[in-house]
């Protein structure tokens, strides 16, 4: 039945060409214009790891108080002060602390003249929170965190660079002058969006990730200052960069905070945990406000930085409304299509057809065109993921790709929106009276 | 006349369309929302062209920046004198027409500029406008290829040096005209004192243009002041130079290499560290750029598929009426009557979509605008003129449809099927 069905819708295809073509170049237009903005908007909210997403939390402090946080927001990084505390009381079964640094780096014989790199200062628990894969090697330890070692670990890149890519753990390169011993190197490790100094650096989420990462407490002890502005509740909204000290116990806030917390509990006792150290710099006089704490997941952080593009986000509104335009024109369509055929109806309906046939006659019948438009939005599809380049920023483009998945839902988005827009005009079609269309054409 | 013709046919047409309620309803729809998503959409890529236009007040197409980052361990003094150093080597190069040393660049981007608000009076409690500040020297003027509209450039012994933590207080600034305007309102700002965080500073010059780092905002990319300063911060310092020729590669590659004879001192990053004022406006507008060609593309598509609707839907209802429309031949209406008929048919449909596509329109900027900062409000000829565009739409997609009916013969009335 349902092959008969398909060769009926067919056959009336090729009696009206036009209409017929018309329709499919319809929702081809409109189903590819969708998909080419999903992929685009896919590839910018992309969970960069969806394995543990889940349990990586931030943890927001306010410690600006109402006159200069915005919108009653806690700041998105947190004052040396309190990130110190929320990493001493060990309250999550992993914890780090980071920010970004940019250093002039020397391989240790001085072979390679000096190039300017970046990347971040961490806590031992970076690595093992966020999946990092190692080539050669591994992090640190802890107790490397507690004794300030002058410790590194490097990109692939670097290695490659440095080291002609031989496994380089327990060699030594400069960094500002200072020699830090290798103790791994890191696989291509390329999370977009960078999401893990978010917090931070800002509007650079779809830039590549670092070469350096060396321990935060040797940073500090170092003096090594964030590459990226960031807040301070004073007049000026900026931190003077000369008197260390005094960024210390500012309220400044600089860094970074992850914490990973595995059930539901423990996220409830680490907001519990926070929202009492909040009270308890309350009463201490340091917070002259109510707690204000916020504790966002992996996910949820991203949305909160607003990661998406505007562009993307655009698009992808402006695609949808000209899918919504393209159906209303599909169903007029349609409509045109079926009533055409009202004579055809009457003398199906009077040899016995019940209306459920009919119904099943014309749905397939939009499955089938939609199933054609599919197919040729399908094309155009990959025409525009190909073309993304010249839409969209190079550093975004790169990251749009067409895959399985994204063809099948185009035809399947396709056929959907077909047969959702011939559910009326099939109405119309089933309500046909019999005995008037035979009459009629008498 | 002819128009007065067709409007004595609404009657009838109105009737004949309470027939096909549907179908009439989904034209009306299909016409107010492309007509909402076009105006928007058309009025998103015009304020999107006019911000990447303007120009940055300097001669771009000769202007590139080098940045130059210092080897750990200089202080400020030595850092000043590597700039100087540097400076005239650079203006020596072959093809360099001039050159100064700053921090960022017009264009450069979010976070590559130092700000500062003058105030008005010393103890003046209200923050005073945003500004962004170029660390500059009596080469500045000539090396951006800007000019002054009043006053005078800096004096070779008035250069001073500043760095990242330093209050600045330069004796003399010169500041754009947008940024005199805000200070000074009613009067002019030449020879004007306003105060730094590190003092009083009178202003020697107004500009006429300079756009700053930012590109986004819509009033304060143009607030630029000038120091009389080389900027010294351990991590580095950008170059601006200026080139005889608009082929700017063998200049590039001669100013680093003369740089590169003294290489102890600096690190240069030839590929990430070059940049051309074009590359800069390309970076600094590909948001801007993509926005555009986005709206302009689903723009044109959806005109193009609210045409083909229009005449999908006009066929079938010509090939539906042959039968009436054969009748009224052979009453005697000729094929002129037929084709006012369809067009004014048309006009109608559509003007009862533009009538519900102009308030769409209104109402989805309203939203645009509290999602999208920093849109302005539509003025509401933007979608006047896109119903102009719809009715004129309309009438070039029924005309094809309506000639059709036209040709058709009296004889059809008298024909059974």
């Amino acid at each position: 039945m349902w092959g008969y069905y398909v060769a009926l819708a067919l056959r009336s295809s090729a009696r009206s060409k036009a209409l017929t073509a018309l329709v499919i170049v319809l929702l081809a237009f409109g189903v590819s214009a969708c998909m080419v903005s999903y992929a685009v908007f896919r590839a910018t909210t992309s969970d960069p790891l969806p394995a543990k997403s889940s349990r990586l939390y931030v943890p927001q402090i306010d410690n600006f108080g109402p006159s200069y946080t915005w919108q009653g927001e806690p700041p998105p990084t947190l004052s040396y002060t309190d990130a110190m505390a929320l990493w001493q009381s060990h309250k999550a079964s992993r914890q780090t602390l980071l920010y970004p640094a940019a250093w002039q780096v020397e391989s240790d014989d001085g072979s390679t003249p000096a190039m300017s790199l970046g990347g971040d200062a961490v806590t031992a628990d970076f690595f093992a929170m966020f999946d990092v894969p190692f080539r050669f090697g591994s992090g640190w330890a802890a107790s490397d965190d507690e004794l300030r070692a002058t410790v590194v670990v490097i990109s692939r890149r670097l290695n490659d660079k440095l080291f002609g890519g031989q496994d380089s753990v327990g060699q030594a390169i400069r960094l500002d002058g200072h020699i830090f011993r290798i103790t791994g190197v890191l696989e291509d490790w390329n999370p977009k969006p960078r999401f893990f100094d978010l917090g931070t650096n800002g509007h650079t989420e779809f830039d590549d990730a670092g070469d350096i990462y060396i321990p935060l407490t040797r940073g500090i002890a170092m003096k090594k200052d964030s590459t990226t502005y960031n807040g301070c509740p004073t007049e000026s909204g900026v931190y003077d960069t000369s008197r260390w000290d005094a960024r210390l116990t500012s309220e400044c806030a600089w860094i970074d905070a992850w914490v990973e917390l595995a059930t539901p509990a423990e996220v409830d006792r680490y907001r519990e945990f926070l929202h009492n150290y909040a009270g308890q710099q309350q009463r201490l006089g340091r917070f002259s406000w109510a707690p204000n704490i916020r504790l966002r997941n992996l996910m949820d952080w991203m949305a909160f930085q607003d990661v998406t593009p505007r562009a993307s986000s655009l698009s992808m509104l402006v695609s949808g409304s000209f899918l919504l335009i393209v159906l209303v024109n599909v169903i007029g369509l349609m409509l045109a299509r079926f009533m055409r055929r009202a004579p055809e109806i009457g003398i199906r309906r009077a040899l016995g057809a019940s209306r459920a046939a009919i119904y099943r006659q014309f749905l397939i019948e939009g499955a089938t065109m939609g199933f054609v438009g599919g197919l040729v939005g399908v094309a155009l599809t990959l025409f525009g993921v190909w073309g993304a380049g010249g839409l969209f920023e190079p550093k975004i483009a790169r990251l749009v790709h067409a895959d399985a998945s994204l063809i099948a839902l185009t035809v399947l988005l396709a056929v959907a929106a077909t047969v959702v827009s011939a559910l009326y005009p099939t109405w119309r079609a089933a309500q046909t009276q019999p005995a008037w269309q035979i009459k009629i054409n008498s | 006349m002819a128009f007065i013709k067709a409007f004595m046919q609404l009657r009838p047409i109105v009737k004949a369309l309470g027939r096909h309620k549907v179908a009439t309803a989904l034209i009306v729809l299909q016409v107010a929302l492309t007509l909402a998503v076009t105006s928007n959409a058309l009025f998103i890529v015009a304020t999107r062209i006019v911000h990447l236009s303007r120009p940055t007040g300097t001669d771009e197409a000769h202007l590139f920046v080098i940045h130059n980052g210092w080897t750990i361990g200089q202080n400020a003094t030595q850092i000043d004198a590597n700039i100087r150093t540097d400076l005239d080597t650079l203006r020596r190069v072959p093809g360099v027409r001039d050159a100064f040393s700053s921090y960022g660049y017009p264009l450069a981007g979010d976070g590559s500029y130092i700000s500062v608000r003058p105030k008005l009076k010393p103890d003046q409690k209200a923050r005073g406008p945003f500004a962004m500040i170029y660390a500059a020297d009596e080469h500045t003027i000539n090396t951006l290829g800007i000019s002054l509209v009043a006053g005078r450039n800096f004096r070779p012994d008035e250069i001073t040096t500043f760095g990242p933590n330093d209050k600045i207080s330069p004796p003399g600034i010169i500041i754009t005209r947008s940024l005199a305007d805000k200070l000074f309102p009613d009067e002019s700002a030449l020879g004007k004192t306003v105060y730094f965080p590190g003092g009083p500073t009178r202003i020697v010059g107004i500009l006429a243009s300079l756009q700053g780092s930012i590109s986004i905002t819509r009033s304060s990319d143009g607030d630029s002041v000038l120091v009389p300063a080389h900027y010294v911060d351990p991590d580095g310092v950008w170059y601006l130079l200026r080139a005889d020729a608009a082929d700017m590669k063998p200049v590039i590659a001669a100013a680093l290499k003369a740089l590169q004879a003294r290489g102890g001192v600096r690190v240069l990053d030839p590929k990430h560290g070059v940049v051309t004022m074009a590359q800069a406006r390309e970076r600094a507008y590909a948001t801007d750029q993509s926005l555009a060609m986005l709206m302009s593309i689903v723009s044109g598509l959806l005109l193009l598929a609210t045409a083909g609707g229009i005449v999908g839907l006009s066929s079938f209802w010509v090939s539906q009426r042959r039968k009436q429309i054969g009748i009224r031949r052979s009453l005697g209406a000729t094929t002129g009557d037929i084709l006012r008929y369809f067009h004014a048919e048309n006009f109608l449909i559509v003007g009862g979509g533009i009538v519900l596509g102009i308030m769409l329109a209104v109402l989805a900027n309203l939203g645009l605008m509290k999602v999208f900062y920093p849109l302005p409000h539509m003025p509401l000829y933007v979608p006047l003129l896109g119903a102009l565009l719809l009715w004129l739409l309309g009438q070039l997609a029924v005309w094809g449809p309506a000639r059709y009916a036209a040709k058709v013969p009296p004889v059809v009335a008298i024909r059974t099927e």
